[in-house]
């Protein structure tokens, strides 16, 4: 029992500590970003906090916010540091004040004042030998007029007639049209969750070639787009399983919203899965 | 003797004018081992001349160090890694300030902006630069001006929206006198016309 209550403690103390660093991240980064004063940072608080948890963490996750922490704490004291470098200088000035004395100056006065401090560079612009040369170069490789303009020669062009067969050998026409394909895709999907009423995403959509996974899967968008198909997201596992419907669902039902599902289909994630698949056999 | 090297020191002046006048790359300015390659190590010898014989013309060469300040003792290779400009020694007169292109708006909102940037350290987001702008001057005008510091290189901004002092307000700028010229001011100066 005791064991167990030490168990609860530690995990509560854990998840306290998690939160405490989070704010921690967060207040440096505001000060950071925001432009806010860095001293609002008691560095010696935070050191303390992140001293007392840093016994506690065990996995790399909970080691890399400590770090984080302690690298946002380090920009903040730097910031701290060139605070205290800024007020050392002559320009140091109180931004109220300067705030205040700008909203009671006019244009004119603000002019005036800048002009006098104000010494505009004396540049003049002029061709360089550089741009000469690459003017020159460009000028050498430029083919004359009489060449660009000549008029373009129509070859004659013979014509005939040539069947769908033809045009199908040529892949110019798919030998099935595109609602036969996805007709005969709906049937297979349905072959294959006979018997478990749904089938994970890549199990379905993967193929021998990378190519082939490509078209399955821009397939299967079709399928779930026309309601030939449902897909069932799992976030915890981090899967996806397509289940066939036995009829075509046109419409959503009137409380349902339609989202869309990207599905990253590259090549590592289909390496990936035909090793596991590989593995499995 | 004194002849040769009056001689040389001019033939020397001559080419540093050359170079910092005439603009040579995307922005104005020549880095010191540019002038050190084309000039000779005696360099700041003949910028130093240069700039004695620009003072007639109310004219100076103008050496802007790369991150932190000189101190006294300026070191070659700090030399080297700064930029060095001709600028206007003295100061325009606002009627000359409008000859030269920029709207009395214009002027107006880059000085508030720079002292406000200087004030926050050296950085100021741009959403509170552009609230403060926006107390005197349309919205849209507001939007195209820090557009227009920023090209010019009066500004810098990063991905987070942070504006900076940029490399030509270094050059051109005196910030402490602008600073001091802005604090030291009570009331609104008489008015002028632009």
């Amino acid at each position: 029992m005791t064991e167990k209550t030490a168990r609860i403690s530690k995990r509560q103390k854990i998840k306290i500590g998690r939160e405490r660093l989070q704010q921690i991240i967060e207040l440096c980064r505001a000060v950071e970003e925001r432009g806010l004063d860095p001293f609002l940072v008691d560095v010696d608080d935070i050191i303390a906090v992140v001293r007392k948890y840093f016994p506690e963490w065990e996995n790399l996750e909970d080691l890399c916010l400590d770090a984080e922490t302690i690298h946002r704490l380090a920009s903040v004291i730097k910031l701290q540091s060139e605070w205290v470098k800024h007020r050392s200088t002559s320009l140091y000035t109180d931004p109220f004040l300067l705030e205040e004395k700008i909203r009671k100056l006019n244009k004119e006065a603000l002019v005036e004042i800048f002009l006098k401090a104000w010494h505009p560079i004396v540049e003049l612009e002029q061709i360089s030998l550089h741009s000469l040369k690459n003017a020159f170069s460009y000028w050498q490789s430029l083919v004359p007029l009489s060449e660009r303009w000549q008029e373009a020669v129509q070859e004659e062009t013979i014509t005939g007639t040539v069947s769908r067969e033809e045009l199908v050998k040529e892949h110019i026409l798919a030998d099935e049209t595109f609602a036969e394909q996805l007709e005969s895709f709906w049937e297979e999907l349905k072959l294959q969750t006979a018997e478990k009423v749904k089938i994970k995403y890549w199990d379905f959509v993967g193929a021998e070639s990378y190519e082939e996974t490509v078209h399955r899967a821009y397939m299967t968008s079709f399928l779930v787009t026309y309601g030939y198909a449902t897909l069932e997201v799992h976030p915890l596992e981090e899967e996806i399983y397509i289940k066939p419907n036995q009829k075509p669902i046109s419409k959503p039902k009137s409380k349902e919203q339609l989202v869309s599902i990207p599905i990253p289909i590259n090549y590592e994630e289909w390496s990936k899965w035909r090793k596991g698949e590989q593995d499995e056999r | 003797m004194r002849g040769k090297r009056k001689a040389y020191y001019a033939s020397k002046v001559k080419r540093a004018s050359h170079l910092l006048f005439y603009r040579r790359h995307k922005k104005p300015g020549v880095k010191g081992w540019e002038l050190r390659k084309n000039l000779g190590k005696d360099y700041p010898q003949v910028l130093k001349i240069l700039n004695d014989y620009l003072e007639r013309l109310d004219l100076q060469v103008k050496t802007v160090f790369e991150g932190e300040p000189a101190t006294e003792k300026t070191r070659p290779e700090q030399l080297d890694k700064a930029r060095f400009f001709i600028t206007l020694r003295g100061a325009l007169t606002p009627k000359e300030a409008k000859m030269v292109g920029w709207r009395i708006d214009d002027l107006a909102g880059l000085a508030v902006t720079i002292a406000y940037i200087i004030s926050r350290k050296g950085r100021a987001p741009r959403k509170e630069v552009e609230e403060i702008l926006r107390e005197k001057l349309p919205k849209w005008r507001v939007d195209l001006n820090l557009d227009r510091y920023i090209r010019y290189g009066y500004l810098s901004q990063d991905e987070k929206e942070q504006l900076y002092l940029g490399w030509r307000t270094r050059a051109e700028v005196d910030q402490k006198a602008l600073m001091d010229l802005l604090l030291g001011t009570e009331k609104p100066q008489s008015s002028v016309n632009v």
